[in-house]
């Protein structure tokens, strides 16, 4: 399963090195890895059907209780399938799409090291890698956002999603910890045995919280749903996988993993049924009010989202088996409607639905996926659509509290999808061909097959439910704790009020079509109130943030290292001299101290000549190469106590930087003194005060009883453990093995950091841009 | 700086010390050394050459940017800590040993690797500073 996950990475790291061989006809090629992997999942489906679940574990860092664990239960196999399925088809499109693109390799690069994250979200058992797996999708999102770097719209788009989406991963990470305290394990099989234990805890609500925080802005709830509209900058192959598919789908994932650790508590239940309710009615208002195609498809996906965290708060049997038939319901056809509009965009140049009409005439085999799946997204039977609308109706309408609300506002919000629906599906293809697009040319095959396979999919799972019903549908409802095998999908239920409902949606919904089209008008009328959406709201929130940070750094962060340096120096005297001279007992034992030998009083002396050279000298060279006698007396008395290992270090480090001083300052100008009296008696006076507090801090940190335990420890098994006899070596590159990583890692950044602010400066040319 | 003593000096010195350097990376497992100083010798060894002889005739000598050792030696590192997690299902670092000691080099394992890491990334990170802010000073 490890592979299955990793098999995405190394491919986009495998386009690093092997690009240019997929910019042209091979791309299509490169489909064949999420191809491959759907027959992989698709072949787990007789297994988990009956029940089982398929777990296995890689230690990582056993140590934290952190590990690469797997679990592919039903609704991990749901999720994976729709992943692969879908990413199958898209590859497949994007082939065609973006074809001839300078960037086609990077493109499928970013796919799929999104598809391989969003698979490891998914089957990730282990809350700490889950939340690993969480990072990594919205970071590839971002680059696929910004995919046009060119378009500063792009740029900020992605940066939006980028900043809504990482606040969200912090807080998940936040309540990762907290459950991993709370129950002492992270993973989330484990913590399905501590419902009551997790639900007692006092930090339940804050737990909860967190969760909520990372789910609704990764699923676009409002008021986190803006940075969706915006990402819709994406090429269409991103908006389709990412934005309506499967990306924004991860929190609803999360709160569906949740819902049997977390779930059946009236906090639980009544935040997610208030935050989804207003979300799918918010922004299925909203979609009425947009000219792009992509915009109506962009709240209508908020919207369905909202139906979606509004159903898992119902938290019945009922409501799971609508959310889990609607997942299937909404990718299949949502996806469908975003390659239609993707081939839309793609031959006519627009995607403005007020110039749209008759393309129906050009490209048939698009309007008829395009008609289909309008038909499933207004629920008509016999599509999947209409089980889907039932299931919720029915889930609605045996809400517990405030139902008829609650039927209002569902029926409500059917009502515009519906209407969105059709804009999208069916609006482009209906009606006179526009003279301006009397030339379109019809799209290649690559293009519109994977619109139709995804559209009559739709139709196919509403005549035959029981293709996805055993197989998909009942092992999502047992994941999330409910048992549903005496439930059986079916067209139709008979005479009763669901249908009534259905059918009042459906009537009111065609009138609604017929009676208002989109216009320029309307958009410009939700133009106006945009000052009070949560998106402006937030977009000044973050420039005031921006100013007040301007402010802080230019307070702190001058520019003078001499300022650095007296700053952290004061911080640390202060700090330092606070907690000992508050502390009564400042004890420096005497007797402990050993002799002082006539070579350490020499190396002294030398140290302390060296260093009144320094600050006393003229010539900068002078001054440099006193300090690097400095360096030498302090790396002889590392000689002296034993610590050769440090000793070579700081020797080999001080000639570096004698060496380094002596190749810049060579080029400097003559020596000016720029400070003036008091400037050097302060400074003097706070080196002092430095010096004085650390000698009587390594005094006391000797008059302290010493545990030598971990020392014991290294001494003892260095040889044992790690067969090396130098312990500080050992522990460099084994105990602590993980710590040096880092450093190196840091290292190599600064080193960058170096090279990029002196080498890579931008020509004056460059810089206005 | 062009004495003529240094640059004659620095030529046999460049090989030496880069021995001694690769010397002192491998005794650091039992005696004091290790790839954090010996990378750091390496770095004095290319420094006094470019010193001796002129910063463009050691870029000449190097070929590639010392840049690009700093991503080869963390992954060098990383694959180090990363081979038995992929290999036997042990945690990331866990320190894999040939059973026998090499002649020479003594016992090699996984922790050697990740020392050459060290070694390549000091290298690199050294390099790239002094050379580049001499370009620039």
């Amino acid at each position: 399963m490890l592979a299955a996950i990793l098999l995405g990475f190394l491919f986009a790291i495998f386009l690093v090195f092997a690009g240019k061989f997929f910019r042209g006809k091979l791309a299509v090629l490169s489909a064949l890895i999420p191809g491959g992997l759907f027959a992989y999942f698709a072949s787990f489906i007789p297994q988990i059907s009956s029940g089982e679940i398929i777990s296995k574990t890689y230690q990582w860092v056993p140590a934290f209780g952190v590990d690469l664990s797997f679990k592919l239960d039903g609704l991990s196999l749901l999720f994976s399938l729709m992943i692969t399925g879908i990413g199958f088809l898209v590859f497949a499109y994007t082939a065609s799409y973006l074809r001839g693109h300078k960037y086609l390799d990077r493109f499928y690069g970013y796919l799929s090291l999104f598809m391989a994250a969003m698979l490891g979200l998914v089957l990730s058992d282990n809350l700490i890698s889950l939340f690993v797996f969480w990072e990594l999708t919205s970071i590839s999102s971002f680059f696929l956002i910004g995919f046009n770097n060119t378009n500063p719209a792009s740029r900020k788009s992605a940066l939006t999603a980028l900043g809504i989406t990482g606040f969200g991963g912090f807080f998940l990470l936040a309540g990762a910890l907290l459950l991993g305290s709370i129950t002492g394990t992270y993973s989330i099989s484990e913590m399905l045995s501590m419902k009551e234990a997790i639900a007692g805890s006092e930090y339940y609500i804050l737990a909860v919280i967190f969760i909520f925080v990372a789910a609704f802005t990764k699923s676009a709830q409002f008021p986190f749903h803006f940075w969706l509209p915006g990402a819709m900058k994406a090429p269409t192959p991103v908006s389709t996988y990412l934005h309506s598919a499967t990306m924004v789908k991860a929190g609803i994932y999360l709160l569906m993993r949740f819902t049997p650790v977390l779930g059946d508590q009236e906090f639980w239940n009544i935040t997610l049924i208030i935050v989804g309710g207003i979300t799918m009615v918010y922004s299925a208002i909203h979609a009425l009010f947009r000219t792009d195609l992509k915009g109506v498809l962009a709240y209508s996906t908020i919207s369905a989202l909202g139906i979606l965290v509004f159903l898992i708060g119902l938290g019945t049997k009922a409501a799971f088996l609508a959310a889990a038939v609607f997942i299937i319901v909404h990718a299949l056809y949502k996806a469908t409607l975003f390659l239609v509009t993707g081939i839309i965009d793609h031959q006519t140049g627009t995607r403005d639905v007020t110039k749209l009409g008759g393309l129906r005439k050009i490209m048939m085999p698009v309007a008829i996926a395009g008609i289909l799946a309008a038909i499933s997204s207004a629920g008509i039977p016999p599509s999947v659509g209409f089980l889907g609308k039932e299931l919720t109706y029915e889930a609605s309408m045996h809400a517990e509290t405030f139902t008829i609300i609650i039927v209002i506002a569902i029926v409500l919000t059917k009502i515009l999808l519906l209407w969105a629906g059709f804009v999208a599906g069916i609006k482009p293809f209906v009606g006179k061909l526009p003279d301006a697009h009397k030339d379109v040319k019809a799209p290649g095959f690559l293009m519109w097959a994977p619109a139709i396979i995804l559209a009559v999919l739709g139709i196919l799972f509403g005549i035959f439910p029981m293709l996805i019903e055993s197989a998909l549908v009942k092992p999502v409802v047992s994941s999330l704790g409910a048992d549903a095998s005496d439930y059986h999908l079916a067209l139709w239920h008979g005479f009763n009020t669901v249908l009534l409902l259905s059918a009042i949606t459906i009537a009111v919904g065609i009138f609604l079509y017929f009676f208002l089209k989109p216009s320029a008008k309307l958009e410009s009328r939700i133009g106006k109130l945009e000052f009070i959406s949560p998106k402006s709201i937030t977009e000044k929130g973050t420039h005031y943030f921006s100013v007040f940070s301007a402010f802080w750094t230019n307070v702190f962060q001058n520019g003078y290292l001499r300022n650095y340096v007296t700053t952290i120096v004061l911080f640390l005297v202060v700090l330092v001299g606070y907690v000992m001279f508050g502390n009564p007992t400042v004890l420096i034992d005497y007797r402990q101290l050993s002799e002082v030998t006539a070579y350490e009083l020499a190396v002294v002396i030398i140290l302390i000549a060296g260093v009144f050279y320094t600050v006393f000298t003229k010539s900068r060279l002078a001054a440099v190469a006193a300090m690097g006698v400095v360096g030498l007396a302090i790396c002889l008395i590392f000689v002296f106590y034993s610590a050769p290992d440090l000793a070579m270090t700081q020797f080999s480090i001080d000639t570096l930087t004698v060496i380094l001083f002596v190749l810049v300052l060579y080029r400097l100008p003559k020596y000016l003194t720029l400070s003036d009296y008091k400037m050097r008696i302060r400074d003097g006076v706070l080196s002092v005060a430095l010096g004085t507090v650390i000698c009587l801090l390594a005094l006391q940190v000797l008059a302290e009883p010493t545990n030598s335990e971990i020392g014991d420890f290294y001494a003892k098994n260095a040889y044992i453990m790690a067969q090396g006899k130098n312990v500080v070596n050992v522990i460099l590159v084994d105990f602590r093995g993980t710590d040096t990583l880092m450093e190196i890692a840091v290292l190599s950044i600064s080193a960058i950091g170096v090279f990029g602010l002196l080498k890579l400066r931008l020509k004056s040319t460059d810089r206005s841009q | 700086m062009k004495t003529l003593i240094l640059r004659t000096a620095s030529n046999y010195l460049l090989p030496l010390l880069l021995v001694f350097s690769v010397f002192i990376l491998l005794r650091g497992h039992y005696l004091p050394g290790g790839g954090f100083v010996g990378g750091l010798i390496a770095a004095i060894a290319f420094v006094l050459h470019a010193f001796a002889n002129g910063l463009d005739n050691t870029k000449g000598l190097l070929r590639f940017h010392p840049g690009f050792l700093m991503p080869v030696g963390l992954g060098l590192a990383f694959i180090s800590g990363l081979a038995p997690v992929i290999g036997l299902d042990d945690p990331f670092m866990t320190g894999l040993w040939f059973p026998e000691p090499f002649p020479v080099i003594g016992s090699v394992g996984s922790a050697l690797f990740f020392d050459i890491g060290v070694y390549l990334v000091v290298i690199g990170v050294t390099l790239t500073i002094i050379f580049t802010i001499s370009e620039s000073a």
